[in-house]
């Protein structure tokens, strides 16, 4: 039994299919990529998992316990953390306020004081922008709270749509280092990326979709070497 | 002069009633991105409510206040859940549901034609009013006692709302859910029960509103009928969404009703309370207070 097990879902948007047919599985503690192009339905997948889309066929086991028919407040309390693609910060309110509302949940509502010490630490930017609005950031620092915001939530399984979009490249780097500083901490990491190259070098395995379905997976090694990969995501 | 104070000063007591009665508005609007074309009604209710409860138990109208804030918070509460959250349920990918309009102004005739058939088409004036006509007098200048009551009432009221939003779990919850209401869900935030609790405190507030307004005001079915315009206009004024807007509003038209009759006839000042809307809507179409990035 996988930690999170998606077993041959189909989702629909309106009267569009976008997923056919996916399965894939997650281990705890691991960090899976999940790369593809525009519309490959990464997205999608995404909504899927936290509650927002539920699917029209398969089922969602989450410690062995189906949530793909569960609203998304429970899927939160369960402890499935979504970090949505474009950040969705509440703008006009602070830095602070922010953080806290991630917090929301009853199982992370009691350690929020000790929660926020601990994002502080690892964004300590946050910290000194704590009484700004969160409509008044930088891109960078935007992502930033986005993070600390599903931190707060306390995750069992934290997942990040494009984290890196519309970031520069430095910026870009210091956020896939936080990503990997959660992970080293023993969270569950699922990760949609169009920054290939970068997830996959710090993913334990990846998936690959196209047009809604699954064409590839293994090791993230593997995936950085094969050649469909490389001509196709990685310009090599 | 002393005139002029006078009227300055009773237009903001009036006017502060006025934004007390649009609060509830301006709340329910914030957060489900409706408006309740109900307000009115609720306001109607609230007062009902108000002037039973104070004439059945004896008691100050005030003190009728902790039997009135549950009353019409429960009312307000199981309103939402049962009419209007379906339609949010139904409608998900839409933000602004026209549909809900339709079913408030439903709720509106439906209130006030069964108060029409249960209590009639009477005035009813307080009966045991501790207020009535009480005058204050201070340096030659008459005050009305119990606009003074509804005065601090209505800071008191906006204030707690304030606090509870700023400072409370459920408060920001609600803020969120009024940012956007995707991510708040991503929060664990369940969006239906914040719309339910936010109409119930919209509601609350019609309720604080008739117990502000029974010691001087008589109350009949179409009553809300009197109110409800002003509160749309207020709304829009101040800022649909904002708490303070919505009492500066109140006051600004409280004034203009007060002040302006000292130098012209007195019907001329509705047109000048439209024209000043018309103004607003030209020049800061957000409101006073509004801000641009809210909705």
């Amino acid at each position: 039994m996988s930690f999170l097990e998606v077993n041959h879902i189909d989702v629909f948007h309106g009267d569009v299919q976008v997923i056919f047919d996916l399965s894939l599985h997650v281990e705890e503690g691991e960090v899976v990529s999940i790369i593809g192009g525009n519309g490959a339905g990464k997205s999608t997948l995404l909504k899927t998992i936290s509650g927002l889309l539920e699917p029209a066929a398969g089922e969602i086991l989450f410690q062995g316990s189906p949530i793909h028919s569960q609203p998304p407040e429970t899927i939160v309390e369960r402890g499935i953390i979504h970090i949505p693609e474009g950040r969705r910060l509440f703008t006009l309110m602070t830095v602070k306020d922010n953080l806290i509302i991630g917090a929301y949940n009853r199982r992370a509502d009691g350690l929020k004081e000790a929660t926020l010490e601990q994002v502080y630490t690892l964004f300590p930017r946050l910290r000194e922008r704590q009484s700004q609005l969160a409509m008044t950031l930088s891109g960078g620092e935007q992502q930033m709270v986005a993070i600390g915001r599903g931190l707060m939530a306390l995750p069992k399984i934290l997942m990040l749509d494009e984290p890196s979009l519309g970031l520069a490249p430095l910026l870009t780097k210091n956020i896939f280092e936080a990503v990997r500083a959660i992970a080293d901490q023993g969270t569950t990491v699922v990760l949609v990326e169009q920054d290939v190259k970068h997830s996959l070098g710090m993913s334990d395995r990846g998936y690959v979709l196209e047009h809604g379905r699954t064409v590839m997976e293994g090791p993230a090694a593997e995936l950085m070497n094969d050649p469909h990969i490389k001509t196709a995501y990685l310009g090599l | 002069m002393i005139y002029l104070l006078e009227d300055t000063i009773n237009g903001i007591l009036m006017g502060s009633i006025y934004g007390l009665t649009a609060l509830g508005l301006t709340i329910i609007f914030g957060v489900l991105k409706v408006i309740n074309f109900a307000h009115g009604s609720l306001l109607m209710v609230g007062m009902y409510v108000a002037f039973w409860a104070a004439t059945l138990s004896g008691m100050n109208p005030y003190v009728a206040l902790i039997v009135v804030v549950p009353i019409m918070y429960a009312f307000g509460y199981l309103l939402q859940n049962t009419l209007i959250k379906p339609i949010f349920k139904a409608e998900k990918q839409v933000r602004e549901p026209i549909t809900v309009i339709i079913v408030t102004t439903g709720v509106w005739y439906i209130l006030d034609n069964l108060c029409l058939l249960i209590f009639g088409p009477q005035y009813r004036a307080l009966q045991n009013n501790p207020l009535r006509g009480k005058m204050l007098e201070i340096g030659g200048m008459m005050l009305s006692v119990p606009k003074l009551w509804g005065f601090v009432a209505a800071m008191i009221t906006a204030g707690a709302v304030y606090w509870f939003f700023q400072k409370t779990r459920m408060g920001r919850a609600i803020r969120a859910t009024s940012l956007d209401r995707e991510a708040a869900s991503l929060m664990g935030i369940n969006q239906y029960k914040v719309y339910n609790m936010a109409f119930g405190i919209g509601t609350a507030t019609a309720g604080i509103a008739g117990v502000a307004l029974i010691p001087f005001f008589n109350v009949y079915p179409s009553v809300g009928v009197l109110f409800d315009m002003k509160g749309y206009i207020i709304v829009v004024l101040g800022g649909l969404g904002s708490i303070w807007g919505a009492m500066l509003g109140g006051i600004i038209i409280g004034l203009i009703e007060s002040v302006c009759p000292q130098f012209m006839t007195a019907t001329w000042t509705e047109a000048i309370v439209y024209a000043l809307f018309l103004a607003v809507l030209f020049i800061k179409p957000s409101g006073l207070f509004g801000v641009k990035y809210d909705w």
